[in-house]
């Protein structure tokens, strides 16, 4: 089947089999690897990406059902070459050692703060509850977000 | 790896699109909603359809709203429009109570309410939570409408009363005054299946309970409910002994099994103590004086 789905603002029309998940159409289609394929089982939250507005699992989703639809992923946080807060949090805090969950934490972090600018290091925890790290013990994820909170795009 | 077999994909565009994909496409096809129960099911074979049928286009059926003295609920509502309802929560704390704990936040956003129902595992919360406020649930077929009453919608785990070429379109609830209800877990961790959970809906005429409803997931009751438990507390005084004695009933009547989550006899102890509680802060709602 013709899937049609608009990436991080870019359109993209292929062909698919209906069965094809869509992180794998996003990594092995597309080439954007920023997304991660992780559990395979909604469980870790390594493949976070935003459907529309709404951030998904997009190991269990089909490329399918996001046709149509707008998709953002990590490589489309940064605007113009200028970091997105979320991703400047991570980097200013030390938010990440391996990375493999950075990207799903930054989605979520994003979407969270777009709803509540302001988020307690309490809703911060929820927001990001179904994603695991298995790296920093979540404090410096958590300071990541705060810091995006703190400071607009495109401070130095 | 883990993907699903080959199978053939079909977008609704509309509920009569979906109920003539259904006749056209035979037993052997499934309707996909949010499919965070069906694509992990289809990843392991224990879910092999011929045919998908993708309803997430029908806007029809995502809704919340208060029509003649009932809360509507759209079976395509995502997890997390009914934890954002203002008005589920103001009617039915319990819906609240249950949200806030299955599974978790990203999952929410996209599982779905109706799919939830209709995948009738046996330790689904809302399961439960819909036995406790007898709802009533709307399915529609090639030759029209039926309502079920909540109680009756399963027939076994994973089995519904929900025929090919069937689809379950809206719960409803009635509201009705002096109500309060809650929805108590125990999980391993967050965002796991329950090792027990119970829901309690009260409704009060002074002191003495008029009216209650008691859901049970996870435990083996039959109908995700405990109605030997119901029937003592009908007309019994609003008491922490009538609550303790309906516990009691609760566990005696539900069928636990030991598995990776614990034993069948803590189950059992979870099934009283959980109704309890349950009971409890639903009559403290109930009166208007609990959070």
């Amino acid at each position: 089947m013709q899937v049609t789905m608009h990436v991080n603002g870019v359109t993209h029309t292929r062909e698919v089999e209906p069965r094809l998940l869509l992180i794998h159409f996003l990594r092995d289609e597309l080439r954007l690897t920023g997304s991660h394929w992780g559990c395979d089982t909604s469980n870790c939250g390594a493949c976070v990406v935003w459907l529309d507005e709404t951030p998904v699992k997009s190991c269990t989703v089909l490329a399918a059902m996001a046709d149509g639809h707008r998709v953002l992923t990590v490589e489309g946080l940064e605007r113009g070459g200028v970091l997105d807060p979320i991703q400047q949090g991570f980097a200013e805090c030390h938010g990440l050692q391996c990375g493999f969950c950075t990207p799903g934490m930054m989605l979520t972090g994003r979407w969270l703060l777009d709803h509540d600018p302001d988020p307690s290091p309490a809703a911060i925890r929820e927001a990001l509850s179904g994603q695991i790290c298995r790296c920093t013990g979540y404090e410096n994820i958590v300071r990541s977000v705060r810091w995006a909170a703190e400071h607009a795009a495109g401070t130095p | 790896m883990q993907v699903p077999a080959y199978v053939e994909y079909e977008k609704a565009t509309s509920v009569e699109h979906a109920l003539g994909l259904l006749a056209r496409f035979g037993p052997e096809a499934r309707i996909l909603a949010g499919g965070h129960s069906l694509i992990p099911m289809m990843k392991l074979r224990l879910a092999q359809p011929e045919t998908l049928i993708d309803i997430n286009g029908l806007g029809e059926l995502s809704y919340l709203r208060e029509t003649d003295g009932e809360l509507r609920i759209g079976a395509l509502t995502r997890h997390a429009q009914l934890l954002d309802s203002p008005a589920a929560g103001r009617h039915f704390a319990i819906l609240h109570d249950a949200e806030r704990v299955i599974a978790d936040p990203i999952v929410r956003n996209w599982g779905t309410v109706g799919g939830s129902l209709c995948q009738a595992d046996p330790s689904e919360d809302l399961s439960a939570a819909f036995a406790a406020l007898k709802a009533t649930m709307l399915i529609q077929g090639p030759g029209g409408s039926r309502t079920v009453p909540a109680r009756e919608f399963h027939t076994g785990p994973y089995e519904t009363v929900v025929a090919p070429g069937e689809l379950l379109t809206e719960i409803r609830i009635a509201i009705r005054p002096g109500g309060g209800s809650a929805y108590e877990k125990v999980g391993r961790r967050v965002g796991d299946w329950p090792v027990g959970a119970a829901g309690a809906a009260v409704w009060l005429a002074g002191d003495t309970i008029a009216d209650a409803g008691i859901g049970l997931t996870a435990v083996g009751a039959r109908h995700f409910a405990a109605a030997e438990a119901e029937e003592f507390l009908r007309g019994a005084p609003a008491t922490g002994a009538s609550f303790a004695r309906a516990g009691e009933i609760a566990a005696g009547h539900c069928r636990p099994t030991s598995d990776q989550r614990g034993p069948a006899d803590y189950k059992r102890h979870l099934a009283s103590e959980l109704t309890i509680r349950a009971l409890r802060r639903a009559v403290l709602r109930a009166r208007g004086t609990g959070a």
